[in-house]
């Protein structure tokens, strides 16, 4: 191990990578990002696609990265990365990170094939998908990691529909089955966790990827000060889970006893407030099952 | 000094290449795509036996081979890629992306028909389509052309005074896979005609910044200077040549090449290969003593606006050879053309020839034709303003 690298939140540098930026009050996101900085530092290289990181934050001349940064195409993340990294090996730099944000729809829709390429290469880049289930920047409509009743403007509820009809695209075993060196889920709700993880992919030799749920308050309706307490209990009620695959093997990091209610998680959030008891039940089966097949499948 | 260099036989793809090898970019990112296939084929050869040290990132997309050139052009590196048709149409986004971060990239691109229908020969509606992309355009006409404006595009786009990407153009199959023989400058000559890349426009890790940013407030000066910029290059395009033709041997006339255009009073306007076969008519028909001449359009953008009305001014027909067409209007050549034609007092008679569509025979008979009808027209008889050469049904225009 690296003994720059973080473990533990104590061992957290008090530099700011990511400030004076026009996120809302509770953001998820922001929190993705500036806490994968503070464990990479200053010789990063920062990508993102257009997405509400980089319209908060790269403003003309209000910059808010201290690291370098570049917005990429919004289907091209990965492809910019790879590219800063062939550049980078190319020119003969040394000691940096190439490091990319991007949302649940930069990732696993419209980003998806240059994010496969990327990790099929192996080229040394740390992607980082930070999830907050909808397309915020524009609007907060329905992505391919928006999860199911959930209400966005693209699958409003109502008489016909419970809002979101489809449960969420699993993004992390679509990324293991490409054989990656290293992937890993986190939380913003446990941010320990997800330091050691930013940690365990910096010191990657090829593509490392971390699927890290951020909640946006603004979209899934709660309160900005709720965002850790919601970010949690995602966790902790079964519908997100901390995991990581490295040496073709999966494991679990997190294994509640038991799970948190759902209905209590859902309820907080103004996107599942309409949802019925039918519709609950729906979500807590796919969850046990999803749970059935880790517990089986994976260590823990 | 004039360096002669060492002659071999190759095709345009492989020009493409030879001279890929001579600059030595630090990064290649391309997708294969016919006819371009066999520059980035020799380009992996080159790589494999170490004779070109670069990276080559396997691409899974063209849209990701021009942002993957965009992120290492963002740290500095000289960077290739090469395209073709549904390809450049594919990377069509990331075009303005470059030219607006003011990244010097070059690209290959082998000139080939859009689907549908498909058609894989040659014609210009793939590079025409992107003239607003904020591109430098040139078109090559034959493989010693293409091997000398991939150099010269280096020289011109890292230009201080540029930084433009640039897009080389040839004629698919008619240049990429015909054989001539090719001269390389030498290398060691090259190192003083083309230095290595540096930049301050660049992420960098002693002075870090953000690249590709929002500048709402601030966009219509950004594109401002990109205009103001573009109205400079022709000037460095035609110092480029020069030194180029000093040291090489070779130069091409900078914006255009005028043939045989003394004295003439029609002119075909041409790009790209049909040139070739341009210049044989004229040759045989001034020989007849045919008043014609040839003008080559070298580059599409920036447009070479006084060229033309110079040209425009002393002849009394000019013919438009567009193997393309603006669907709804007519050659997207012969529109440029018009508008710069649109500043003289006494504009010449004027017609449109779309011409090679999706690689359709442009034969020595069918120019003969256009300047027989431009003679005609010169003379006050009345032609077809815009005419479909060598198809098989009627046109009632």
């Amino acid at each position: 191990m690296d003994k720059n690298m973080v473990t533990n939140a104590r061992e957290l540098t008090n530099t700011e990578f990511f400030y004076g930026h026009k996120a809302c009050a509770g953001c998820g996101g922001s929190l993705a990002v500036r806490l994968a900085l503070k464990v990479l530092g200053q010789n990063s290289f920062v990508s993102l696609p257009p997405n509400c990181m980089s319209a908060v934050g790269f403003l003309f001349p209000q910059i808010s990265f201290v690291t370098n940064a570049i917005i990429a195409p919004f289907a091209a993340n990965a492809a910019v990365l790879s590219g800063i990294e062939a550049g980078a090996k190319a020119l003969g730099l040394k000691d940096h990170h190439v490091v990319g944000f991007a949302g649940d729809g930069g990732t696993a829709d419209i980003g998806i094939q240059a994010l496969s390429g990327a990790i099929d290469r192996g080229d040394r880049i740390i992607y980082i998908c930070y999830d907050n289930e909808a397309y915020m920047n524009t609007g907060i409509q329905q992505s391919g990691l928006t999860p199911y009743g959930a209400r966005t403007t693209t699958s409003p509820a109502g008489k016909n529909l419970p809002g979101s009809i489809k449960m969420k695209k699993n993004m992390f075993e679509i990324v293991a089955a490409h054989g990656i060196s290293y992937a890993a889920t986190a939380s913003i709700g446990y941010p320990e966790d997800y330091l050691k993880k930013v940690s365990k992919a910096a010191q990657c030799e090829s593509t490392s990827y971390i699927h890290v749920m951020a909640p946006c308050c603004t979209g899934w309706g709660f309160p900005g000060e709720r965002t850790i307490e919601i970010a949690k209990e995602a966790v902790d009620c079964g519908l997100w889970f901390l995991a990581e695959y490295e040496n073709e093997k999966f494991t679990l990091n997190r294994k509640p006893s038991s799970f948190s209610p759902v209905k209590e998680y859902l309820m907080k959030q103004g996107r599942f407030r309409h949802l019925g008891d039918d519709d609950i039940s729906i979500i807590e089966r796919h969850r046990d099952h999803k749970w059935e097949k880790m517990l089986k499948n994976w260590d823990s | 000094m004039r360096m002669a260099g060492r002659k071999i036989f190759i095709s345009g793809d492989e020009a493409v290449a030879e001279a890929v090898r001579l600059v030595s970019p630090h990064v290649i990112s391309a997708y294969p795509i016919t006819p371009q296939t066999v520059a980035v084929e020799r380009i992996s050869d080159f790589v494999e036996d170490g004779s070109l040290q670069a990276e080559y990132i396997h691409v899974e997309s063209e849209h990701s081979a021009m942002s993957a050139a965009l992120g290492a052009a963002a740290v500095g590196a000289r960077t290739f890629t090469a395209t073709s048709s549904q390809g450049l149409l594919y990377m069509a986004e990331v075009l303005p992306y470059v030219s607006g971060a003011r990244f010097p990239i070059v690209m290959m691109n082998a000139n080939r028909a859009l689907a549908v229908p498909w058609a894989l020969l040659s014609d210009h509606r793939d590079s025409l389509s992107q003239l607003d992309s904020g591109w430098i355009q040139v078109y090559c006409e034959d493989a010693q052309e293409t091997l000398d404006m991939i150099i010269q595009a280096y020289r011109v786009a890292e230009d201080e005074r540029v930084m433009t990407p640039m897009m080389v153009n040839l004629d698919g199959f008619v240049l990429t896979h015909t054989y001539e023989l090719v001269e390389l400058p030498d290398q060691a000559a090259l190192k003083s005609f083309l230095p290595d890349y540096s930049t301050d426009n660049k992420m960098d890790l002693d002075v870090p910044k953000s690249v590709c940013l929002a500048a709402m407030n601030h966009y219509m000066e950004y594109m401002m200077k990109q205009e103001l910029d573009m109205r400079n290059v022709e000037s460095i395009i035609e110092e480029t040549d020069r030194e180029y033709g000093d040291m090489f041997g070779r130069s091409y006339g900078g914006m255009i090449e005028q043939y045989m255009c003394d004295g003439a009073d029609a002119v075909l306007v041409t790009l790209g290969s049909v040139t070739g076969t341009a210049r044989v008519v004229v040759d045989s028909m001034r020989s007849e003593g045919y008043k014609v001449g040839l003008v080559k359009l070298r580059f599409m953008r920036p447009f070479p606006k006084a060229e033309i009305i110079e040209i425009g001014s002393k002849v009394k027909a000019i013919g438009v050879v567009d193997k393309d067409i603006s669907v709804g209007y007519e050659g997207i050549v012969f529109t440029n053309v018009n508008s710069a034609l649109s500043d003289l007092d006494r504009v010449p008679q004027r017609l449109n020839f779309i011409a090679g569509l999706g690689g359709r025979n442009v034969s020595k008979a069918h120019i003969r034709d256009m300047y027989m009808q431009l003679l005609e027209v010169a003379e006050g008889k009345e032609k077809e303003k815009i005419q479909f050469v060598n198809a098989r049904c009627e046109y009632n225009g």
